[in-house]
């Protein structure tokens, strides 16, 4: 049933009897031109883009739990395009407009809302950089806007402008940046994927890999053996412990990225704010709860939980640019397990095993990569060569000196 | 997390600087058996899995922390990272000169 404004009056009217479930519950077949391991937002992403636009639709994505229930629906929902390297920007750029045209395309509600992205700074140094990132933005066919303190006030004006330590002194505007309803995301994904064939398989948690001769043929699951020409390994979080299976050791360290949400509060937090000097940001969700996250923990964890000290941290960062927030009441917090790639950067590439490929190391910005993730990933699968986007995510850059470290800082995976 | 310090006792975990596997201990030599092609690139391939890849356990992880915010020691600790359960605090300069090899 395609969707429209016709046919929810029609269900309204009609007791929602015509509603089905939105995607099926098929069991496994024995072979797959295409297994996707993994359905999170980037795997379903994948399928879908497979499907659509590939026209490969004999895929099967396989997930541990149920779709959707791994880092899709555990992030701070924030979308952007505002890199600055010239292997990261682009595709950005590309996942932005896929974003704007997710609803058309998969006929499902997202509530992809483009508020804005205020990155502030706070000395002229900072400025000067961000002078630099927007210039870099703006050539990868992104949008940037220097505000000064005068404009910064007109959009917010209860920040903490005159802050002791650290001023606010105007910050860098993204306007085609905002939020996305993540669960939607991935079921929007689901149902675009199973309409046009492809099997999503829940409970099936793959527990090994048909490896012969370097050659991958399928693989093993607690719902038996399934084969598959392709293997497209797509679980950012439980990477290493995945590919580990197919005795591959990643460039990846897992740690975990707390995120909070407050009591609904009446509309007051139009955009996304960061704050420059520290790690904060902050959105408002349409239910009213103020949406915020910081700095990962820093030691290499899965336990899906963090500790106090970062929760404090971040909400120092909090109170330093926006006091009133004090006010506000903690409702929920959690912790996601990040893949924390050794220069900050994913990886959307084939392996050394023939059709055995891998798309992870998303860091803690994996969410608003979802449609380019998935579009570049349906690319590599289909023809099997890199899309033209995707081309510096690859697995051995660092055996051949091409890291992509937007933020500089070294094989340091927990400054990134 | 507390981390017990076998010097200090029992710290907070915000003490510290967290640095990575323990591994990085073992910085492999730098210098292959001669110049030759393969030898240079057994070097490279040693050294790149040195710097860029982890095993990234799920489990008991032999890892560094640096005591930063207090006598500047650092330590193995060997930490759960499913649970956050420390089961053992050992110097780094003690397990270095116990076996110059660790994890393998």
């Amino acid at each position: 049933m395609r969707y429209s404004a016709f046919n929810v009056i029609k269900e309204a009217l009609s007791g929602h009897k015509g509603l089905k479930p939105v995607w099926r519950s098929p069991e496994p077949k024995k072979h797959y031109d295409v297994i996707i391991v993994g359905g999170g937002g980037h795997g379903l992403a994948t399928a879908h883009y497979l499907a659509n636009q590939y026209g490969i639709n004999n895929v099967a994505v396989l997930e541990k739990g149920w779709i959707g229930g791994g880092n899709v629906g555990r992030n701070t929902t924030i979308i952007r395009s505002n890199y600055l390297l010239p292997e990261n920007e682009p595709f950005y750029e590309y996942s932005m407009k896929l974003w704007e045209n997710l609803e058309q395309d998969t006929n499902y509600n997202s509530m992809v809302s483009q508020r804005g992205i205020l990155n502030l700074y706070h000395s002229d140094g900072q400025r000067d950089a961000f002078v630099r990132r927007g210039n870099g933005m703006l050539m990868a066919g992104s949008d940037a806007c220097l505000l000064d303190q005068n404009g910064v006030r007109e959009l917010y004006p209860f920040l903490d402008f005159d802050n002791a330590r650290f001023p606010i002194k105007g910050g860098l505007l993204h306007k085609r940046g905002g939020t996305v309803r993540h669960d939607a995301v991935a079921w929007g994904y689901a149902r675009g994927a199973d309409s046009k064939g492809v099997d999503i398989i829940e409970n099936c948690e793959v527990t090994g890999f048909d490896i012969t001769d370097g050659v991958c043929t399928g693989v093993k699951t607690t719902k038996g053996n399934i084969g598959a020409n392709k293997v497209g390994v797509c679980v950012a979080g439980s990477s290493s412990r995945v590919m580990a299976q197919a005795g591959m050791s990643l460039p990846i360290e897992s740690h975990v990225l707390q995120a909070f949400v407050t009591e609904g509060l009446k509309p007051v937090i139009p955009g996304v704010v960061t704050f420059g000097a520290g790690h904060f940001y902050v959105s408002q969700s349409d239910k009213g709860g103020l949406v915020f996250g910081g700095d990962i923990d820093g030691y290499n964890t899965y336990a899906q939980r963090g500790n106090l000290p970062v929760v404090e941290d971040v909400c120092e960062g909090g109170i330093a640019i926006m006091p009133a927030i004090g006010r506000a009441k903690l409702l929920r917090m959690w912790g996601g397990i990040m893949d924390m790639s050794m220069d900050g950067s994913p990886f959307i590439d084939r392996t050394h095993i023939k059709g055995l490929y891998f798309n992870g190391g998303w860091c803690y910005g994996g969410f608003k990569a979802t449609p380019a993730s998935g579009m570049c990933y349906a690319h590599l699968l289909a023809t099997d060569t890199p899309h033209e986007f995707a081309k510096g995510f690859r697995l051995d850059r660092f055996r051949s000196g091409n890291m992509i470290d937007e933020k500089g800082v070294g094989a340091q995976p927990n400054l990134h | 997390m507390i981390i017990n310090h076998p010097l200090l006792g029992p710290r907070d975990a915000s003490e510290f600087v967290y640095l990575g596997d323990a591994s990085l201990m073992n910085r492999p030599e730098w210098k292959g058996e001669d110049a030759s092609p393969e030898h240079t690139q057994k070097t490279l391939d040693a050294y790149h899995d040195y710097l860029y890849i982890r095993e990234n356990k799920a489990g008991e992880h032999r890892e560094l922390w640096y005591h930063e915010q207090g006598d500047r020691s650092w330590l193995v600790v060997t930490r759960n990272t499913l649970t956050h359960n420390i089961s053992k605090v050992e110097l780094a300069k003690n397990v270095a000169k116990l076996s110059p090899k660790v994890g393998q």
